[in-house]
């Protein structure tokens, strides 16, 4: 069933996954190692992001919360507990699941623009722990977190085995999200962003759906951060502030919203503007914003989003393609 | 597929055989990294990219070839600065990279730094912990630090009478640890603190602190924080008349662009401390007077301490032919460092430059005879009065005896 859902063939499907994974092995021999494991980590951030707010239509404005509390977590159970890698990022994980459970339990009661604002409230609230808290070091952040040996064999410490590391993290990362998207409890969340007062009266508990994906969304961005955290040894406010939730914002709608592959592409591209274009300065920031500004009004699909529309239009059988998803669309006023 | 990663194996063993002669025998290379966009930009920002190209062509050709020197951004973010680094000192043969303002971004460098086994010289962050636990052998901070600035302002302010103190913090590490060294040196020194306030960072509204601070009728009003949050409070505390109500502001992290965006008539009579002034004597005025032909105003001390750092270095490879960070950092800790800002400057193993500190007071308007003549000098303290003592800064690198 899931062959030609959205224009591409089954086989096209296999031909386009395996091509990406070979690329993804072969490319830390082709760039720098360092920038690839930073654009995976954003990569599954925005996987994350994406999940709700292309999925479920929940617009949260402080997925940086969970990203940085993990990332602290994590850095900080590594350095001072002298916790192994693996179980550094699955503490930081837990407690950015745990964050996600109370934050979503709280804000899911509200839609659209109170959401945001909800979410947004209570991520500030973790950035001011994190500037005041004595063990995130302030303004300092953590610095120099070893990276240790994965189970005690691997030595992270070389770019190349963290590399292929931090791949497996994200490929298991991005696997959870696609199974969730083609699971039933997908579909239900897909039927929730369509129209919920029509899955509440057909039985549906939406609230506990919501939930469930907030918090799984929740997880899987502490997930990248925790990761981030051992790639860049450091965790830092920049993982907590509200520019992060705003550029996770940025990244999806580049490449895609509510398309599987659109937040890996769109990461990839905000990361890449951010590491080669530094050179430029202050510039960054406007290139930033006209690029943002460019998508908007010319592909309002994103990157990813504008490829499947031509695929679908040049594919058999179909004629027109469905609108883009919006989250005006998809926040229906209370 | 078989081919694509005989390919990418050839391109990989390619590459990594042009990174190593690039390390080997290239050209000198600096990497300047700062803000280039937000706060810190006017402190440091392209100036500072001015500053180092000024030394560059100054010391001519360094092993026999031109000294190269690039630039970036890091947004104050420590990942950026961490990643950036990493990529210079790996892919591009960076040997130096220099300036690094934000304490966060320039412990993250350090951390790379000391990994990659090449040199950083910092020159626009405040935190001690550079030289003390955090120190590092291929590090040098080169012209100021949180306890200089501390030691400085407070003990040269209470010695001219400005013995009461409340102190007016930003409420997070670097404020508190400038209140702290600040209050020591205060207390030491015969004085008294009346009381303090702590300040959530970037705050637009001072007025309530400074009621307090004028209620408190200390003497002195000590502001342990930087950049906008000292300006707002600066002129916020001239609407309120707390100059000419008989107390004074006590600057402990102030830059002459900050004098210059406030104003004198709302800066008159802060007191602060710095390391280089442009209107100094004749040395600093010819330097001053080269720059802002160049980039249009003068140089910070950020921007002039990027020059001395950079001129300093090269001055080392050229002594000994070679720029194997090892051996060029031997070579800077043997030679006296003399500039037109540093006068037998001595950079210790615990990568501290001790170098003179001086204390200025800002010019009443009706004193300056232009837009950039600023301040007056009231006191110079000698570098083994200002900076902190080798043996108690807990670097691991200072042996115990």
């Amino acid at each position: 069933m899931t062959g030609a859902r959205d224009g591409f063939p089954a086989r096209w499907r296999v031909g386009i996954a395996a091509l990406l994974l070979a690329a993804a092995l072969a490319a830390p021999f082709l760039f720098y190692p360092v920038f690839l494991m930073q654009a995976l980590c954003f990569a599954l951030f925005a996987c994350a992001f994406n999940l709700l707010i292309g999925y479920v239509g929940l617009l949260s404005f402080g997925h940086a919360a969970f990203m940085g509390s993990a990332a602290y977590i994590t850095a900080y159970t590594v350095k001072a507990w002298g916790f192994e890698p693996l179980t550094g990022i699955l503490a930081g994980t837990a407690v950015a699941a745990l964050l996600g459970a109370v934050f979503g339990w709280l804000a899911i009661r509200r839609q659209g623009i109170y959401f945001a604002m909800v979410t947004l409230a209570l991520a500030q609230m973790i950035y001011f722990i994190a500037v005041e808290a004595k063990f995130t070091g302030g303004e300092d952040g953590i610095q120099a977190v070893p990276r240790g040996h994965l189970l005690g064999v691997v030595d992270l410490n070389h770019s190349l085995p963290m590399y292929y590391f931090v791949l497996a993290v994200f490929l298991g990362g991005y696997a959870l999200v696609y199974r969730t998207i083609h699971s039933p409890f997908g579909q239900v969340l897909k039927a929730i962003r369509e129209n919920e007062p029509r899955a509440i009266s057909l039985g549906y508990r939406t609230e506990r759906y919501k939930l469930l994906a907030f918090t799984l969304s929740a997880t899987l961005a502490g997930l990248a951060g925790a990761t981030k955290a051992l790639v860049f040894q450091l965790a830092s406010l920049t993982d907590v502030t509200w520019q992060m939730s705003g550029e996770v914002v940025l990244m999806t709608l580049l490449g895609g919203l509510g398309t599987e592959f659109g937040p890996v592409v769109g990461a990839f591209i905000d990361v890449t503007m951010e590491n080669y274009l530094a050179s430029w300065g202050s510039w960054v920031t406007v290139i930033q914003g006209v690029i943002f500004v460019f998508c908007v009004l010319l592909f309002r699909r994103g990157v990813v989003g504008e490829i499947v529309d031509l695929a679908r239009r040049f594919a058999p059988g179909r004629t027109e393609a469905p609108p883009p998803a919006t989250v005006a669309q998809t926040a229906p006023g209370e | 597929m078989r081919m694509k990663l005989l390919l990418a194996a050839v391109a990989a063993v390619a590459l990594s055989a042009a990174g190593a002669e690039a390390q080997s025998s290239g050209p000198v290379k600096i990497g300047v990294l700062n803000d280039m966009s937000s706060l810190y930009a006017d402190i440091g920002g392209k100036g500072s990219v001015v500053a180092a190209e000024m030394a560059a062509e100054d010391a001519g050709p360094v092993l026999g070839q031109k000294v190269q020197i690039i630039s970036a951004d890091h947004q104050n973010k420590p990942d950026v600065g961490a990643a950036i680094a990493r990529q210079w000192y790996d892919e591009n043969g960076v040997d130096a990279i220099t300036d690094v303002p934000t304490s966060s971004v320039a412990l993250a460098v350090n951390e790379v730094a000391r990994e990659k086994k090449k040199i950083a010289l910092f020159v626009g962050p405040a935190s001690s912990d550079l030289t003390g636990p955090k120190c590092n052998a291929y590090a040098a901070s080169w012209v100021y630090d949180t306890y200089s600035l501390a030691h400085v302002t407070g003990g040269a302010v209470v010695k001219s009478g400005g013995n009461t103190w409340f102190f007016i913090t930003a409420d997070y590490a670097f404020g508190h640890a400038l209140e702290r060294d600040t209050a020591d040196v205060v207390k030491a020194a015969g004085g008294t603190v009346v009381g303090d306030v702590q300040v959530p960072l970037n705050t637009a509204d001072f007025s309530s602190y400074l009621l307090q601070a004028q209620a408190s009728k200390a003497k002195i009003i000590g502001l342990a924080n930087a950049g906008g949050d000292t300006i707002n409070s600066i002129k916020q505390g001239a609407e309120f008349g707390i100059t000419e109500g008989g107390q004074k502001f006590a600057g402990l992290l102030i830059f002459t662009s900050d004098v210059h965006s406030l104003g004198l008539k709302a800066a008159q009579g802060l007191q602060l401390t710095a390391p280089f002034y442009h209107d100094m004597n004749a040395e600093t005025r010819a330097f001053s007077k080269r720059f802002s032909d160049r980039f249009g105003r003068p140089p910070t001390f950020d921007q002039a301490g990027v020059y001395s750092a950079v001129a300093h270095y090269l001055k080392a490879i050229k002594a000994i032919g070679t720029k194997d960070p090892d051996k060029v950092m031997a070579e800077m800790r043997k030679l006296p460092i003399n500039d037109f800002m540093t006068k037998n400057g001595k950079l210790r193993e615990d990568g501290r430059v001790v170098r003179d500190m001086y204390l200025f007071e800002v010019k009443k308007p009706s004193e300056s005879k232009g837009e950039w003549d600023m301040l007056k000098l009231i006191e110079t303290v000698p570098g083994d009065q200002a900076f902190r003592p080798l043996d108690k800064g807990d670097c691991p690198l200072v042996k115990k005896g």
